[in-house]
């Protein structure tokens, strides 16, 4: 019986739909890498029994990840608010670590090895710490969001290990950081800031697709239509036509001075040419920077290309409505698609089980998200909720940002897909940021501050 | 503060959602909308493997096959995964230095990229194979395949079966939608190019799954498209490999050709046409070292003079000369000349040898005496004839006899490139002689006696015999009498071979004047002294003058006399009468079909007949100038043994008949005939030329001895021996 009460005890206000769809996740992902690692040759239960093959690893990964959530659950949901910030500050100074003590993969710096042959990147972890510190800051009764310097130190918190990130030459984990604006915005952050955002955006595309010259000619043409329509109100209030003129002149800026510069000064070379690819021009690499230190030094510039993308789309647009059936996609057996088991694991579900796969997995997704907001939304907790936020935000922008790439609609930037892609660390911070939404929100009752 | 912000959380889902439908949309397009990315993935990983089949076996009437298949062994290579090769070694085996290895191995790369298994070394003999299989862990990357070749049990009958080779360029363009590629082998001469499509069998298609460095990862969907490979269909002939072994042994050392036919099917007992070759020299490993000689050889031992090879038939047409005059009813049996030793009707007298009167009182006299006055005379009434109201029309009338005869025209047997030979057409004497008015039977007399510009393949000669036989019709010759499961569409292929081809009405009884004129040949006429034990036969003798030296031996024949089993045709080329040198080897051939064995007395015939050296001296010279011994044995005779018997008969050089051109040319030749039917207009000069010509071309051909005595269609004797 006390067992029986216990149970209670434990189960009791978590949300039991979000366990259940995590538990689906991470079996569809164990069978998607079984899909890419599939050998007729060799028998699936040896290979479980010898951890030899990434799914059984990522089987065991997913049996340790469930310790670690039933730890978590028993936790004490104080602990969180209580740790933030010294976790956030471990955090950083095990990023800061890395470039000490890195180990190479891929070519990035990121990871720590630990004992038993594993490798930790503190990157991931970060995102977890940083979710929390920068729940514990807004919930903070003395922060007053709607300041724009309360905006200015929550940005800064979240800059620092994106900034990190890119120095690691993990673009794509600095890329996650963006997601926390979704908390932010939920907060109060004006929607003009996600504007000027989604504006600067444009107008890198623009400056991708146009000529500079003839983007100048389109930019000022607006400008002088915007100056003529309002001419009586600039009449009355000159200051206007100065605010017209002076976004010109940043748009301008922009345009022909700011973007070749994060081109050719910032990005590497093939990060530049993937971008460009996207938009389906070509990158010249002498004009960048760093491909030319890189030359000076003697190392060979890789031109790359866009086979990935290429196969990848093949493989997903190969599934057709109803998908060619489990095991039997060519792409995936021929092993076309480079790193499917990890960043391009999607592309073995959409070939095996077509339209109709992908489409359930996403409505799947969404089902999830709109779940996590659900529990956002009826926390009583400043904590809990942006916390909840920050967790939502980080999925979505994997999964948008994940599936963008496979399908040819963002540049390749190394995301996994959560809870699907093969990886121990990833694995276990998407884990990690669940379990800890669910032990919040499992107090939702209380006031956590 | 958050109830301020509450509305924002929809905005979020908002946002969410169109992301997501976003994604849906992308996702719509790419796996519902374009198919581009099926083919693509298609193109990417499935690999389509060419099964082949084992081809068509070809066997003789008692069902021993000619040619079988082997296995033989190619050592391949995967240019990516030869690392670490101990090349020294490799290089050792192969006998080839590093540079022919990295020449190899880039040819490898053209060939077949990096990834996929290419030829280094086809062919591997049994010791290479051995010492490969010994030594290939020390050569990663390398392997041994398999690989079907022909192999030729009884080491016989090269020219009609022919070789498979490598297809090149041409082939591929000329059969582009039936399949074939590069690296293919093909039928390319004698049966295995006719009957290529019934040999090669269907080729069978396997899909396997390709990963993305081509390396194969098993078979595709289980194998549920793939299509299986069905054997080439086996072919039965009508061929009698001892026959055709004693056939070639017999034409051994000598330039010629000895076709049988059997006339109750037209089926081909045996063909040979010497100088041949072993055909086991043309497979596997073999063949690339031999093809090149065999090619350059000027004996042309590739070449088969037993359906190219252009001879003028000489006395062989007699009887069919004969046959025309009955039908046309210009002579009766009882018919006689009264030939004292020459012709003199067209003025230049044409010799005979015979001048005893009476020698061709009738026709069988004149057939078994072979007497050549009668057979001009004969011709001379075909041509001007009454009935018709000039000399062309009666020629076209004669030609057109011939021609039925199966003379001047492809006979269609089954072996590519048949020649048709020659049976003038008017427009050549138009040409020489004028408007035909102006020309009659004595311009072309001696196409009477199978001279002048007629030419005949030994097929076409063998085929008359068989015509001949069954008293006025013939089978198409062939080989091929049945095909293994033979369907419709075979059968209409052999339909040809199984139709009677009876194009003129001429009655019985005149071929059996015919017969017994031939069998009087075999009784008391030039070939009295040929038996063939236990048969009686029919026979006539031909000694064809021809421009490239001495003679030419024939003797066409067939038996037994009354139910006729076996036609034959011999030639040797310029090797004298037709009795000493062309009838043994046909009697010898025929008593080894009909009895099945030889008597101990033809097999020493046959035995000393073998070993006589009748190659003319130009080819012997050619091979001792270029260093050659000859493959024209099969493989029992040891080529080193050949070559000795050679530089001995070399050494006792007045052993072998001096081949000093004979001046055939009589002095009367020049002689100006003042008889009436003397043709006043013919240009003498054309004749003298001719002859000049004649002269100077053996002269060259003995000076510079490059050129083999190859038959030319035409013939300007003027004067004839016959035999």
């Amino acid at each position: 019986m006390s067992t029986s009460s216990n149970q209670n005890n434990f189960s009791k206000g978590t949300d039991l739909a979000v366990i259940v769809l995590y538990m689906i996740m991470v079996a569809i992902g164990v069978l998607c890498i079984y899909m890419v690692e599939y050998n007729p040759n060799t028998s699936w239960s040896t290979s479980f029994i010898t951890a030899k093959t990434n799914y059984s690893k990522q089987f065991y990964f997913a049996i340790f990840c469930s310790f670690i959530g039933i730890f978590i659950l028993l936790m004490d949901s104080k602990v969180f608010t209580a740790l933030a910030n010294i976790l956030y500050a471990g955090g950083i100074l095990l990023m800061l670590a890395t470039f000490v003590l890195g180990k190479n993969i891929n070519g990035s710096k990121s990871w720590i090895p630990i004992a038993g042959g594993f490798n930790l990147q503190p990157a991931e972890l970060c995102k977890i710490f940083t979710a929390l510190f920068l729940a514990k800051f807004i919930s903070k009764p003395e922060t007053d969001f709607t300041k724009l310097k309360s905006h200015l130190i929550a940005g800064a918190m979240i800059a620092l290990p994106a900034i990190l990130s890119i120095m690691q030459h993990e673009l794509g984990l600095a890329l996650v950081y963006s997601a926390f604006l979704f908390a932010m915005y939920r907060e109060g952050l004006p929607a003009a800031i996600l504007v000027i955002g989604l504006s600067f955006a444009v107008l890198v595309i623009a400056a991708l697709l146009l000529e500079p010259t003839v983007l100048a000619i389109i930019l000022t043409v607006i400008a002088s239509l915007i100056i003529l329509s309002m001419i009586k109100r600039f009449k009355r209030n000159k200051n206007t036509i100065l605010v017209v003129i002076g976004i010109w002149a940043i748009c301008f800026g922009t345009v022909r001075f700011v973007v070749p510069y994060i081109f050719n000064n910032v990005l590497e070379c093939y990060q530049s040419t993937r971008i460009y690819s996207m938009v389906g021009k070509e990158y010249d690499c002498s004009m960048n920077i760093k491909a030319a230190a890189n030359m000076a030094v003697g190392k060979k510039s890789i031109k790359p290309d866009d086979y990935n993308v290429k196969q990848s789309k093949i493989a997903i647009g190969s599934g057709g409505f109803w998908g060619r059936g489990f095991l039997k996609g060519t792409q995936t057996r021929g092993k076309y698609v480079p790193a499917q088991h990890t960043d391009f694991i999607f592309t073995s579900l959409g070939e095996a089980f077509g339209f109709v796969g992908t489409f359930t997995f996403l409505a799947l997704y969404l089902f999830f998200l709109f779940r996590l907001i659900r529990i956002a939304e009826r926390q009583r907790s400043t904590f809990s909720r942006v916390y909840a936020y920050s967790v939502v935000g980080i999925f979505l922008f994997h999964i948008a940002v994940n599936i963008s790439m496979t399908i040819g609609l963002f540049p390749v930037v190394g995301i996994p897909l959560p809870l699907i892609s093969y990886g121990g660390s990833s694995l276990l911070t998407f884990t990690a940021l669940i379990f800890i939404l669910l032990r919040l929100d499992a107090d939702r009752q209380m006031v956590l501050r | 503060m958050a109830l301020y912000n509450s509305n924002r959380g929809g905005i979020i889902q908002i946002i969410i959602g169109v992301i997501f439908v976003i994604l849906i949309g992308q996702l719509i397009s790419l796996q519902i909308v374009s198919n581009k990315y099926k083919l693509a993935a298609d193109n990417n990983a499935i690999f389509r493997k060419i099964i082949y089949p084992d081809r068509g076996i070809i066997y003789d009437r008692k069902k021993r096959a000619l040619l079988e298949n082997t296995i033989s062994y190619d050592l391949v290579v995967i240019p990516n995964e030869a690392k670490g090769v101990d090349t020294n070694t490799l290089c050792e085996i192969l006998k080839i230095d590093k540079e022919e290895y990295k020449k190899r191995m880039i040819e490898v790369i053209i060939k077949n990229s990096r990834v996929k298994a290419g030829t280094f070394e086809p062919f591997l003999t049994p010791e290479l194979y051995a010492q490969l299989t010994e030594n290939l862990y020390r050569f990663p990357g390398f392997s041994l395949s398999e690989r079907s070749i022909r192999n030729y049990p009884y080491n016989t009958a090269a020219h009609v079966l022919g070789y498979v080779a490598e297809v090149d360029v041409n082939f591929l363009q000329k059969h582009e939608e039936e399949g074939y590629e590069m690296g293919d082998y093909a039928g390319m001469t004698g049966l295995e190019k006719q009957y290529e499509s019934i040999l090669m069998g269907q080729r069978g298609v396997k899909r396997y799954l390709r990963d993305n460095k081509g390396r194969i990862q098993g078979a595709y969907e289980k194998g549920e498209f793939d299509t299986l490979a069905i054997a080439g269909k086996n072919l039965y002939t009508s061929m009698d490999v001892e026959v055709q072994q004693l056939a070639e042994k017999l034409l051994q050392n000598k330039v010629g050709s000895a076709v049988a036919i059997n006339p109750k099917t037209g089926g081909v007992i045996a063909m040979a046409s010497s100088p041949g070759y072993n055909p086991n020299l043309l497979t596997g490993s073999q063949r690339r070292k031999t093809i090149g000689r065999l090619l350059l050889d000027t004996a042309r031992p590739i070449y088969n003079r037993a359906i190219k090879g252009q001879y003028p038939p000489g006395s062989t047409f007699k009887p069919l000369g004969a046959i025309i005059a009955l039908d046309e009813g210009l002579i009766t049996p009882s018919y006689g000349y009264n030939c004292f030793g020459a012709y003199g009707a067209c003025g230049d007298p044409r010799k005979c040898e015979h001048h005893n009167a009476g020698h061709a009182a009738n026709l069988q006299l004149a057939l078994a005496n072979s007497c050549n006055s009668y057979f001009l005379q004969v011709f001379r009434m075909a041509i001007d004839n009454p009935k018709y109201k000039n000399a062309k029309t009666g020629y076209l009338k004669w030609k057109e006899y011939m021609n039925s005869f199966g003379f001047g025209r492809k006979l269609g047997v089954d072996l590519p490139s048949e020649n048709k030979a020659n049976i003038p057409d008017t427009a050549k004497y138009n040409k020489d002689f004028g408007n035909p008015r102006y020309w009659n039977s004595c311009y072309m007399l001696t196409l009477g006696i199978g001279q002048d510009r007629m030419t005949a393949t030994p097929l076409q000669l063998a085929n008359s015999m068989a015509f001949i036989a069954n008293d006025g019709y013939y089978y198409t010759p062939h080989f091929v009498d049945s095909i293994e499961d033979e369907n419709e569409q075979d059968a209409a292929m052999l339909e040809k071979f199984r139709t009677k081809q009876k194009v003129t009405k001429i009655p019985s009884s005149i071929f059996k004047v015919i017969k017994e004129g031939m069998h009087d040949v075999t009784v008391y006429g030039t070939a009295a002294f040929i038996k063939v034990p236990g048969h009686e036969y029919c026979a006539k003798t031909g000694t064809a003058q021809n421009p490239h030296g001495k003679n030419h031996s024939l003797f066409v024949c067939f038996a037994p006399k009354d139910n006729p089993k076996i036609a034959v045709a011999v030639i040797v080329e310029n090797a004298g009468y037709g009795a000493t040198w062309a009838g043994p080897i046909a009697t010898l051939m025929m008593e080894k079909y009909l009895n099945d064995t030889l008597t101990p007395e033809s097999a020493l015939k046959a035995e000393t007949l073998s070993q006589v050296d009748l190659m003319p001296q130009a080819i012997k010279d050619w091979y001792v100038r270029n260093n050659k011994s000859a493959y024209l044995t099969p493989l029992e005779y040891n080529n080193d043994e050949l070559s000795d018997v050679w530089d001995m008969e070399m050494l006792a050089s007045d052993a072998i008949p001096a081949r000093i051109p004979k001046d055939t040319i009589k002095k009367d030749t020049n002689t100006k005939s003042s008889l009436p039917a003397a043709p006043t207009t013919l240009p003498k000069t054309n004749k003298d030329s001719a002859v000049l010509n004649n002269k100077k071309k053996i002269n060259k051909s003995k000076q510079v001895n490059k050129k083999q005595p190859s038959i030319k269609k035409k013939t300007a004797n003027k004067n004839v021996n016959q035999l």
